[in-house]
């Protein structure tokens, strides 16, 4: 006999005519339920949604909370937006200065840095980041307060936990990506053309007009403020996911994670159907 | 039991005539799955009066009060809150009539991003918007030395104790001058002589603001001091319900092992 389970249990017990019938039933249970849990998902997202929407439009508004959270998500994640978009700018520009060179394109290198990280990298870098920060952090917090009553403690204070904790978060992500993106979007062309300066100088005056010439704000603009459904994406899982959390510690540590996860994914997915988009509305 | 037509004529019948107890739960009918918490459970309170409400752990305690501040909704029967039933009434409409309640939880509950006097500023800021802030200030100090807690205003809920944590969200749970206060667990968790000064909080605080309190807990000796009826709950059904010396004079075999075990 084999020593690894696997034999051990075929040989205890061997296949029968209607074991593997068993199994196929099994496997369709598990997908069902899958499929089952993946529709409730989104069922649940939409109420949740729906509450959100209802409790904002609603007074009273909670301005308070509203610029409490814009401090949180906009001002914290200044540093991390600046580092990640500056090194975004440095590696296209590495990368177009030798791709642009091979094909003697040279003089093409303002504008496929300008395009490369308005147009592409910097609104996604910028969803992604925020994703991670922002979305795990709100996750996290709503998700202690869940397990530790603090979210009944206020629906018991006769406060709406939709429209303080949720609204106001969603609301804060919706505002700031777009600014975060343009942060985003200054240091990466900054750095790009110091990058690429320290190689074979070129003024930055030279540089801007070069790399924004045919440009119209139409070019620019829809590109920068897609990012306010990347923030509403990362609002509302990551609150989502927090308001629902169950069991404990580990709950908690599962809400942030799922949020991060969810929510980044959806950044991407979203990204696709919005370049469509304005490629249809803005061509 | 009552149907929801005899609920709704005794509804009628004590809004018109205004004899209506502050709270009162009627043939009240909770499930989570398959598990049946409550199954059709009756009480009322006055105002002035404690109702301490015992039994042991998983009998639905908690989830009475939970249902009577409308964190969870019934699958059946009736919460009336000065006569009007509360069950499926809209979020804004349930937000006026908990206005009117204080909750203090099993574990306090504070906002732990939040100082002490900000826990208690808490519900003031969102619904006395008539209140400046020195108004609002004095009135959060003024409610934490009613729970003799003054000297901790700038203190995060993190560096109190779990009785202090109590206090403090018992000073929450009044900022709004409730009429009607649900403790749920006041004084678990807590050493012999800390339970006993919330004791003595909870009896001062009936003595000076008549509210009709709904106490849920194990400790017997605690409900005994501030409670002026018990109910006995065990398996989602209230078993006796009287002053302590009805308790010890029943001949329920649950009621007397409750009673010889506490």
């Amino acid at each position: 006999m084999s020593n690894s389970g696997f034999t051990t249990v075929a040989v205890i017990n061997p296949p029968l005519p209607g074991r593997r019938i068993v199994h196929i039933d099994t496997a369709v249970n598990s997908t069902m339920g899958l499929i089952g849990g993946f529709f409730e998902w989104f069922g649940n997202l939409g109420i949740f949604f729906w509450q959100v929407l209802r409790a904002a439009v609603t007074p009273p508004y909670e301005w308070r909370e509203l610029i409490r959270q814009l401090d949180e998500v906009g001002s914290k994640s200044f540093p991390v937006v600046v580092m990640a978009g500056s090194a975004i700018g440095v590696i296209i520009s590495l990368e177009a200065r030798y791709s642009l060179s091979r094909f003697g394109a040279k003089s093409m290198f303002p504008a496929t840095l300008v395009y490369s990280v308005i147009q592409v990298m910097g609104p996604i870098i910028t969803g992604l980041v925020v994703s991670g920060r922002v979305g795990a952090g709100i996750s996290a917090e709503l998700a202690s307060m869940k397990v530790t009553e603090q979210i009944d403690a206020i629906e018991a204070s006769a406060i709406n936990p939709y429209r303080y904790l949720a609204a106001t978060r969603i609301l804060a992500c919706i505002l700031m990506l777009p600014l975060l993106t343009l942060v985003s979007d200054g240091c990466g062309l900054l750095m790009g053309w110091f990058a690429q300066t320290l190689v074979e100088p070129l003024s930055f005056h030279q540089f801007i007009q070069d790399g924004f010439k045919g440009a119209t704000f139409s070019t620019f603009l829809p590109q920068t403020f897609k990012t306010s459904v990347y923030g509403l994406i990362i609002g509302l899982i990551a609150c989502f996911q927090g308001m629902r959390t169950r069991g404990g510690a580990e709950g908690v540590g599962r809400a942030a994670t799922n949020s991060v996860v969810l929510a980044s994914l959806f950044v991407i997915l979203a990204d696709v159907v919005l370049v469509k988009f304005i490629l249809v509305v803005f061509p | 039991m009552a149907t929801a037509y005899d609920i709704a004529i005794k509804q009628e019948k004590s809004e018109e005539d205004g004899s209506a107890p502050v709270v009162a739960v009627e043939s009240l009918r909770k499930t989570f799955g398959s598990h049946m918490v409550l199954n059709g459970i009756s009480l009322s309170v006055d105002r002035g009066e404690t109702l301490a409400v015992l039994g042991r752990s998983g009998t639905g305690k908690s989830v009475l009060l939970r249902l009577i501040i409308g964190l969870e909704t019934p699958d059946s029967g009736s919460i009336c809150i000065h006569g009007q039933n509360i069950v499926g009434l809209a979020l804004d409409r349930i937000g006026e009539i908990r206005k009117k309640m204080g909750f203090l939880f099993q574990h306090a509950a504070l906002y732990d991003s939040l100082t002490v006097a900000e826990n208690v500023a808490f519900p003031l800021v969102h619904h006395r918007k008539d209140m400046s802030s020195s108004e609002r200030s004095k009135r959060v100090k003024q409610l934490l030395a009613e729970v003799g807690m003054e000297g901790n205003l700038e203190k995060m809920p993190s560096d109190i104790s779990g009785g202090m944590q109590k206090r403090v969200g018992l000073a929450r749970a009044l900022a709004l001058d409730p009429e009607i206060l649900l403790l749920d667990e006041p004084t678990a968790g807590l050493d012999p002589i800390s339970s006993g000064e919330i004791d003595d909080l909870i009896l001062k605080l009936q003595r000076e603001r008549r509210m009709a309190s709904i106490v849920v807990t194990h400790d017997l000796h605690s409900a005994r001091t501030i409670a002026n009826r018990l109910a006995l709950l065990d398996q989602g059904n209230v078993v006796i319900e009287g002053t302590f010396e009805d308790l010890q004079q029943s001949d329920i075999g649950f009621v007397e092992d409750f009673l010889k075990l506490s």
